[in-house]
C-alpha cells in the first residue's frame, strides 16, 4: 500500500487532529503535566460523551443527516433524571428508574418527530436545528413552572423552579463510573489492576461497550441493513419494497433513545443534572465527533464515534492544561469553537456521500 | 398574512397585561425600529436569490464592529468617526461576504445551516483575533480597551465617542428622536428597491426561482449568489454601526451573536417565508418583533408572577418562529414535489 493510499483511508482532518493531538501530548509531557490525571479525564470524558455521539449513528444510516435535534431526547432523558431524583431514589435503583421512564418518552417523541422530518425530506438539518433550539427555549419555561417538590432541586427562595445546576451526588452521581471501583480492594486484585481502575471508569466504558454492540448488532440485521438501504437511495429502496418512511422513523427512534439514554449516563458521570440552556450545546459537539471520526452525512459507522470520539475529546483535556500554561484559558475555547464548528463545515461543503 | 395577525394579537394582549404606558411604548419602539430596520433589511436580498435566511449576516455585523473597534482605537468621534468605520467596514464586509458565497456555492441546498455554522466558526476566529492576539500581534493604542493583562479587548468597550451621533444629527434641537438614522434607513430601503429592478436584480430573482433555468440563459449563477451575500454581508455591517452607535457600548464578544437570530426571527413574523421578502415584511416584523420584545418580561411578570417566564417566552417566540417558519415550507415543497410526480 502505498502513502497516497493510507493518506486517503486517514483522511487530511483526522491527520491533521491527530498530528495536533500528538503534538500537545508531547507539550504535556515536556510540562511536566501529570499523565495519569490527563489520561483518566480523557476516559471519562470519552465514556460520558460517546453514546450522545453513538446517537448520531442511527439519523445518519437511515439517511437523515446529522441529528440537530439531539435536545430533544437530551429533554426526555433529563425529565427521567428529574422524576427519580423527586422520589429520592438512590444508586442504581435511580439510574435505571431514569432511564425506565426516559425511553418511553423518547419513543413516543422520537416517533412524532419522524413523521415530521417524513414531510420535509431534504431539509432535516436545518429545520430540526431550530426545532431543537425551540424545544429547549419551551422546556426553560417548563423548568421553571414544573411541579417539583424536593427541596434539594428547587431554588432555596420561593420554594418553586428548578435550580439551573442540581447535584447528583446524593443520588446517582457515579455509579456507572465508579462500578467497578472500590474504596478498599479485596486481596487477590494486583496492584496494577488497582491502578488501572483507578484511571480508567471501566464501569462506564462497558456502558458505551454495551450500546454499540447492540446498535453494531441492530446495524448487521435484516431490519437494520434495509434501514441503511433506505437512507442511501430512497429510489432503490422503493423498487426493493423498502418502506423508507417507517425505516426513517426507526433511525429517529433510535437516536432519541440514545440521546436520552446518553443525557443521563452524562449526568451521573459530571456529577449534576444541568437544566435551562444546557441541552442547547448538546448537539455540536457530537455531530463535530462523529465527522472527525470520519463519518459523512449519509455514512456513519461505530468505529467513527470511537476514533472521533477519542479525538475531539482528548483534544479538549489535553488543550486544556497545555493551553493554560503557555497562554490563557479562554484559547481552549476558541479551539473548541474553531474545531467543531470547522468540521462540520467541512462536512456540508462536501458532495454528497464523499467522508469527512 | 396570517403569521403577523397572529403576533398582533399576542403583541396587543401582552401590551394589556404588561399596564405600561403607550407614550413609553412608542419611544421604545421608534428607537428599536430605528437601529434594527438596516439589519432586517440585509435578509432580504438572499431570500430573493434562492438562498434561504442568510444566517451569515453574523459575519457582517463583525465587520462592522471590527470597524468600530478601529475608531475606538484611534479614538475617532462623532460622525466622522462613523463614516471612517463604515470606510473601513466595507472592505472587511465585501471580503467577508466572497468567502461566505464561496463556501454557501458549495453546499447549494444546504445553505441555511451552513450559514448558520459558518457564523459560529467564524466567532471563533473572531475571538482568536480579539481575544489573543490583539495587544500581542494587532497593536492597540488605546489601553483602555484592553484587558488589565495587556492582551485581549475588554467584554465591553465604551462608544461614548460616537454615542448617538448619528440618530442626533442635524436635528438634535429640535426632537429627540433619531431622524437621520430613520432617513437613512428609508433611502437604503428605497436604494434596495432600484437594485432589484436593474439587470442585476432581475438575474437574482431568475437565479432564485430556478438555478438551472437562469444556468441556461446564461447567467453566472455562481456570481449572482456571491454578489448576493456580499450585498447583504456589507448591509448588515452597515446596520451593526448604526445599531450599536445608538446603544452605545459594544458587547465584544457578544453583540454579534444574536444578530442572526433576531434579524431572521422579525423578517419571519413580518409573514416572509424562506422564499420570498420585501421591505414590507421587514418593516412589520421589526415593529412585531420588538414590540413582544418590550411587552413579553412585564406581561410574564403580571400574569404568572415571574418575569423570568416572560424573558424566556421571547426567547422561545424568536427560536419557534424560525423553526415553525421552516418547517412550513419545507413541507409545502416536498408536497409540491409528490404532486408533480402524481401526475
Amino acid at each position: 500500500m502505498d502513502i497516497k493510499k493510507i493518506y486517503r483511508k486517514i483522511g487530511f482532518p483526522r491527520l491533521i487532529i491527530s498530528a495536533f493531538l500528538l503534538l500537545l501530548l508531547i507539550v504535556a509531557a515536556a510540562l511536566n503535566i501529570p499523565m495519569s490525571g490527563v489520561w483518566q479525564d480523557i476516559f471519562t470524558r470519552f465514556g460520558m460523551n460517546a453514546i450522545l455521539v453513538l446517537a448520531m449513528v442511527p439519523s445518519i444510516q437511515s439517511g437523515i443527516g446529522i441529528n440537530f435535534n439531539l435536545p430533544l431526547g437530551v429533554i426526555f432523558g433529563l425529565i427521567g433524571a428529574l422524576i427519580s431524583m423527586e422520589f429520592g431514589l438512590t444508586g442504581w435503583a435511580s439510574f435505571f428508574v431514569a432511564i425506565g421512564i426516559a425511553v418511553p418518552l423518547a419513543i413516543i417523541a422520537g416517533y412524532f418527530y419522524g413523521q415530521m422530518l417524513n414531510r420535509i425530506k431534504g431539509q432535516e438539518m436545518t429545520v430540526g436545528n431550530y426545532f431543537g433550539y425551540s424545544i429547549v427555549s419551551f422546556m426553560c419555561i417548563f423548568w421553571l413552572v414544573a411541579p417539583f417538590k424536593n427541596p434539594e432541586m428547587t431554588w432555596a427562595m420561593g420554594g418553586s423552579g428548578l435550580r439551573v445546576t442540581l447535584s447528583m451526588e446524593s443520588t446517582m452521581g457515579g455509579v456507572l463510573d465508579n462500578a467497578l471501583r472500590a474504596d478498599v480492594y479485596p486481596q487477590w486484585v494486583p496492584q496494577w489492576l488497582e491502578n488501572f481502575l483507578e484511571i480508567v471508569p471501566l464501569g462506564l466504558l462497558l456502558t458505551f461497550a454495551i450500546f454499540a454492540t447492540i446498535i453494531w448488532i441492530f446495524s448487521k440485521s435484516k431490519l437494520g441493513t434495509s434501514m441503511k438501504v433506505a437512507g442511501s437511495s430512497e429510489a432503490f429502496a422503493t423498487s426493493n419494497g423498502i418502506n423508507v418512511d417507517k425505516h426513517r422513523i426507526l433511525g429517529i427512534i433510535l437516536s432519541t433513545v440514545l440521546a436520552a439514554i446518553g443525557i443521563i449516563v452524562y449526568s451521573q458521570s459530571f456529577g449534576f443534572v444541568q437544566l435551562y440552556n444546557a441541552p442547547l450545546y448538546v448537539a455540536l459537539p457530537a455531530a463535530a465527533s462523529i465527522l472527525i471520526g470520519g463519518a459523512s452525512l449519509r455514512k456513519a459507522k461505530i468505529i467513527h464515534v470511537i476514533i472521533g470520539t477519542f479525538l475531539f475529546q482528548g483534544l479538549l483535556v489535553v488543550a486544556l492544561p497545555v493551553i493554560n500554561i503557555l497562554s490563557e484559558g479562554s484559547m481552549a475555547e476558541i479551539i473548541r469553537i474553531v474545531i467543531s464548528n470547522g468540521i462540520i463545515l467541512y462536512a456540508l461543503t462536501r458532495k454528497e456521500g464523499e467522508a469527512a | 398574512m396570517i403569521v403577523p395577525i397572529v403576533f398582533l394579537v399576542i403583541s396587543v394582549a401582552g401590551f394589556i397585561l404588561s399596564g405600561l404606558p403607550l407614550s413609553f411604548l412608542f419611544n421604545e419602539m421608534v428607537f428599536r425600529l430605528s437601529r434594527n430596520l438596516i439589519l432586517v433589511m440585509s435578509l432580504i436580498i438572499p431570500v430573493i436569490t434562492g438562498m434561504g435566511l442568510n444566517f451569515g449576516i453574523v459575519l457582517g455585523a463583525m465587520a462592522g464592529q471590527i470597524g468600530l473597534i478601529f475608531i475606538i482605537n484611534y479614538g475617532f468621534g462623532d460622525i466622522g468617526g462613523i463614516l471612517i468605520a463604515v470606510l473601513v467596514s466595507t472592505p472587511i464586509a465585501i471580503l467577508f461576504g466572497y468567502l461566505v458565497g464561496k463556501v454557501l456555492n458549495k453546499a447549494k441546498g444546504k445553505e441555511m445551516i451552513t450559514s448558520m455554522i459558518l457564523g459560529f466558526f467564524a466567532n471563533g476566529i473572531y475571538q482568536l483575533v480579539f481575544i489573543v492576539l490583539a495587544g500581542r500581534l494587532i497593536p492597540i493604542k488605546n489601553a483602555d480597551m484592553l484587558m488589565s493583562t495587556g492582551t485581549g479587548l475588554k467584554n465591553t468597550i465604551d462608544l461614548n465617542i460616537i454615542r448617538k451621533s448619528l440618530d442626533n444629527l442635524f436635528f438634535a434641537k429640535f426632537t429627540s428622536f433619531p431622524i437621520v438614522t430613520l432617513i437613512v434607513s428609508a433611502l437604503l430601503f428605497v436604494g434596495l428597491y432600484f437594485l432589484l429592478k436593474t439587470k442585476l436584480g432581475q438575474e437574482m430573482r431568475a437565479v432564485g426561482q430556478s438555478m438551472h433555468i437562469a444556468g441556461v440563459s446564461g447567467i453566472n449563477v455562481d456570481r449572482t449568489r456571491i454578489i448576493a451575500i456580499v450585498i447583504s454581508t456589507v448591509l448588515a455591517a452597515w446596520g451593526q454601526i448604526v445599531y450599536l452607535q445608538n446603544m452605545g457600548t459594544l458587547s465584544t464578544y457578544t453583540n454579534h451573536e444574536q444578530v442572526g437570530l433576531f434579524a431572521v426571527a422579525s423578517l419571519l413574523i413580518g409573514g416572509a417565508s424562506v422564499e420570498k421578502a420585501s421591505w414590507k415584511e421587514a418593516l412589520i416584523g421589526t415593529f412585531l418583533f420588538h414590540l413582544l420584545f418590550i411587552v413579553s418580561p412585564l406581561a410574564g411578570q403580571n400574569l404568572m408572577g415571574n418575569a423570568q417566564i416572560g424573558e424566556y417566552f421571547r426567547v422561545f417566540i424568536a427560536y419557534g418562529v424560525i423553526g415553525l417558519a421552516l418547517l412550513l415550507h419545507a413541507w409545502e415543497k416536498s408536497k409540491a414535489k409528490t404532486q408533480l410526480s402524481d401526475i
